[in-house]
């Protein structure tokens, strides 16, 4: 997870050499001014709404406060009022949306997720649910900590726009008809399967992103049954507590040490509530990597895509050539149906000829014209898209390495924790 | 053994009391020859007791008994009155269990287990023992010493009857289990100042063939008395500490039971919990296969898991093995030990029914009082005090095997945790060293 505090402020660039997003120090150096760097952005509240919603039904929301704030060069401990703006969930998802449509090349980061998945019993699905949102609102933030340190994305004005200006934005982002430039899911599809020669790296990295998403999801489905597991475990051992006490009412020389050794096990059942929640956040990190997969394969599927654009266009140019040979020479290569009415009911008159002849050169300027636009589209797309996607890879093995290693300290702390407590319990026991 | 500084003090062989010298000099003078001793054993135990002992009992066993207890070095004398059940340096007699091995026979299938008795007590021919036993011979013991010492608390006896299709009686874990039990059932027995020299005991440990026949003469002698339960015959008062005691049992067998099925719903729990660990150390596995940088950390972190995995499924054993099983035993404990007090309740009945009825045909026909009454007076005043004594004992020894459970308990715990913990750090080590570069991570 992008290095993003949880209560107020989140990391200026002061505090972090390789940026506060892990990507490292060298990307963020060629483009010295990725947002991040002029402002500090952070998502600091939450509350609940109500308003009609677009069907005129009264709904309940919630909306997130973005807060930024100019890192002023002169930094003279004067701290200016942040600007802030009020945005809702569906808003964020808005950003996003026009972001990958406008740079498809780019692995665009993931929003948290919308609905909560992958809980474990104790934990709540419910939107409203005061845990949820909260870490809703970290997730946020660290969607535009991240956006807002990537060397590209950081330039955009839709972005700086979402940032500094409550109103009216929404319609300035219909205003950029990026809508109509989305690709139609169909289209999308097609292309996987008809697409001749794509770009070997892409093929792989594609490949790769399913099974990143495959281990993830897998990973989370497990993590939440072992804590469910774990927590059983824990809360059953705080039934010792109370027996431990009812016996001790009965003994003389034992009571004093069954009855502490009994406090010490309640305590050991209540650590688990803490415990567990602190792993959420470890779940956090592995499901934006789950998300992060997506992003990934819309980048190569974004290939497949121009890739098969430009077959198709560079085939269509050929057999445009192949007909207008046809017609200067008269020569039939190819079987065509309109040849073969031809042979059996003559031939066409010669200015028909001419007129077809002139038509078909122009769909071949046309088709070159074309084919031109698709080879550039799709060398530019290859050319941006390899350079992001190392720059994932390298951001996520560098996040995904702390986050192990995190999820070792905390497990580490569990330990200690236990044995802590089976230490107390255990002096009690030899007071016994 | 303790009287090793005793001239002539044989450990093995039977000598007569004359031969025979006391290592305090004092007491050679009481000494009388014969092997009917009239040395007496007084209430007073300090090392240096020279005089006005009596006897009570008649067996040689109380003389070495007296011989054992009265010791050159100063460390009896830290042993306050209350607490002679727990000095070792007075036991003379130690007994283990071991060895189980299995015997098929036309007949049947069954498991013996190796008795081994190392003794310098004189009522054993031989200094060690070792012969081979099977469960019955063990019940056949208790069943004869609860007969012939209806007044003492009889430590209990594993199980007896197993369910033949949901417990597999040959299965290393049940022979292993069940071993456990038979080994604390008699050390417990050897253990105890009046039940160990019961001569079944010494049977039990020295017979080649225990030829189970036997019993049934003095089965008829002894402890008519008592087991004769005189119809009808209603207690008047129980004594105040004796139904202290009854309610005791009943509250601290409830407890018992209740830490019982705590225990069994922790191993549930922690059996789950197992099974979803180690699923979720295997994906790991498999996604470290998809990875370059990241393959090491994430195998990594499925060790560790795997490590965990380990240490749990030891603790959870463990907690079958060696906790679980004790605490059944004190609950069959306690059911014993309801037993006798329900048998002195009758005894005490007994006698107050007959005195009653001696009373009134003394008012009638001045027939004096019969000396059964005074016999069953005697029979209740040593029935009480032979229970308020294994009731000590038993409290005593209570709090002992408790607090050495619960701290074993705690112990296993602390164990796992450490180990994991130690998994986890050396990962840490693992990751925080560079990527590409192997060698330098333990550095770090």
């Amino acid at each position: 997870m992008a290095d993003d505090g949880k209560e107020e402020s989140v990391a200026t660039d002061d505090d972090s050499e390789t940026g506060a997003d892990g990507s490292l120090s060298n990307t963020m150096m060629e483009d010295g001014s990725t947002l991040l760097r002029r402002m500090e952005i952070c998502v600091t509240e939450a509350e609940k709404r109500s308003g009609k919603n677009a069907v005129s039904m009264q709904e309940t929301f919630t909306v997130y406060l973005v807060e930024t704030r100019p890192i002023d060069a002169s930094g003279e401990g004067h701290n200016p009022a942040p600007d802030s703006v009020w945005r809702r969930y569906s808003e964020f998802e808005l950003l996003r949306n026009y972001l990958i449509v406008t740079y498809p090349y780019i692995v665009v980061p993931p929003l948290p997720e919308k609905r909560a998945e992958f809980v474990w019993h104790k934990l709540s699905a419910d939107n409203m649910d005061p845990d949820f949102v909260e870490r809703r609102r970290v997730g946020l933030e660290n969607f535009l900590i991240r956006v807002a340190s990537h060397p590209v994305l950081s330039n955009d004005k839709i972005l700086y726009h979402f940032l500094t200006e409550e109103h009216g934005w929404k319609e300035v982002v219909y205003e950029t008809g990026f809508q109509a430039k989305s690709d139609s899911r169909l289209r999308a599809l097609s292309a996987t399967f008809r697409v001749r020669n794509p770009d070997k790296r892409f093929m792989e990295m594609k490949h790769y992103s399913d099974e990143l998403q495959s281990h993830l999801s897998q990973l989370l489905r497990a993590r939440a049954r072992v804590a469910d597991r774990l927590y059983g475990v824990y809360k059953v051992h705080g039934n010792y507590g109370r027996v431990f006490s009812e016996w001790s009412a009965i003994e003389k020389e034992m009571g004093d040490g069954l009855q502490s050794a009994g406090h010490h096990m309640d305590a050991y059942a209540a650590s688990i509530d803490d415990i567990l929640e602190e792993e959420e956040h470890y779940a956090d990190q592995l499901k934006e990597y789950l998300f992060y997969a997506e992003a990934l394969r819309a980048v190569c599927r974004k290939h497949e895509l121009t890739q098969f654009e430009l077959e198709m266009a560079s085939q269509d140019l050929i057999s445009k050539k192949q007909q207008r040979e046809e017609l200067a020479t008269g020569i039939v290569r190819t079987f065509s149906f309109k040849g073969m009415t031809h042979k059996l009911f003559g031939q066409e008159a010669p200015e028909q000829r001419e007129a077809r002849l002139k038509l078909v050169e122009e769909l071949i300027a046309e088709g070159e014209e074309t084919v031109k636009e698709k080879t550039i589209e799709c060398e530019e797309h290859v050319e941006r898209g390899w350079v992001d996607m190392h720059r994932f890879k390298e951001q996520k093995d560098k996040d995904l390495r702390e986050a192990l290693i995190n999820y070792a300290v905390m497990q580490i702390s569990m330990c200690k924790k236990g044995i802590q407590v089976w230490s107390n319990a255990k002096e009690c026991f030899l007071k016994m | 053994m303790s009287v090793g500084a005793a001239r002539g003090l044989a450990s093995s062989g039977q000598k007569p009391i004359t031969e025979i010298l006391h290592p305090l000099s004092a007491a050679e003078e009481l000494l009388s020859p014969g092997p009917d001793v009239t040395v007496s054993v007084g209430g007073n135990r300090e090392p240096g007791l020279t005089n006005g002992m009596t006897v009570e009992t008649l067996s040689p066993a109380s003389v070495s008994l007296l011989f054992n207890r009265l010791h050159l070095d100063d460390s009896l004398a830290e042993a306050d009155t209350k607490d002679t059940y727990a000095t070792t340096e007075t036991r003379d007699l130690f007994v283990t269990v071991d060895d189980p091995k299995k015997h098929v026979s036309t007949m049947e299938t069954y498991i013996t287990y190796r008795v081994s008795t190392k003794t310098t007590r004189l009522e054993f021919d031989l200094p060690e023992y070792s012969v081979r036993r099977r469960y019955q011979d063990f019940d056949w013991l208790r069943m004869k010493l609860e007969d012939s010492q209806p007044t003492h608390l009889i430590p209990p006896l594993p199980e007896k009857f197993v369910m033949k299709g949901v417990v597999d009686r040959f299965s290393e874990e049940f022979v292993e289990k069940r071993m456990k039990a038979l080994d604390k059932f008699l050390k417990r027995v050897a253990d105890h100042p009046v039940l160990s020299f019961n001569p079944h005991l010494n049977t039990f440990l020295s017979a080649k063939d225990l030829n189970k026949r036997q019993g049934l003469a003095l089965l008829t002698k002894v402890g008519e008395s008592v087991k004769h339960v005189a119809g009808g015959y209603k207690l008047r008062a129980r004594p105040a500490e004796f139904g202290t005691m009854g309610e005791y049992l009943d509250t601290f067998s409830q407890k018992l039971g209740t830490i019982d099925r705590i225990a069994q719903r922790i191993l549930k729990e922690q059996s789950e919990y197992l099974t979803e660990l180690r699923e979720y150390g295997t994906v790991y596995s498999s996604w470290a296969g998809s990875e370059q940088e990241l393959q090491r950390p994430l195998e990594g972190v499925a060790g560790c898991v795997s490590t965990c995995c380990g240490g749990l499924e030891d603790l959870s054993e463990n907690m079958s093995q060696d906790f679980l099983p004790v605490l059944r035993e004190y609950v069959l404990y306690i059911e014993s030990m309801k037993n006798v007090l329900r048998k002195r309740d009758q005894s005490q009945a007994e006698y107050e029914g007959r005195l009653e009825a001696a009373i009134l045909r003394k008012q009638e026909d001045g027939t004096p009082m019969p000396v059964e009454v005074e016999k069953c007076q005697d029979k209740v005043e040593c029935f009480n005090a032979d229970l308020k004594a294994d009731w000590e004992r038993w409290q005593h020894n209570k709090r002992q095997d408790f607090k050495q459970l619960l701290t074993g308990m705690a112990d296993k715990n602390i164990n796992y945790y450490e180990k994991c913990q130690a998994a986890w750090e050396s990962l840490i080590t693992l990751l925080q060293g560079k990527p590409t570069e192997d060698k330098t991570s333990e550095t770090n």
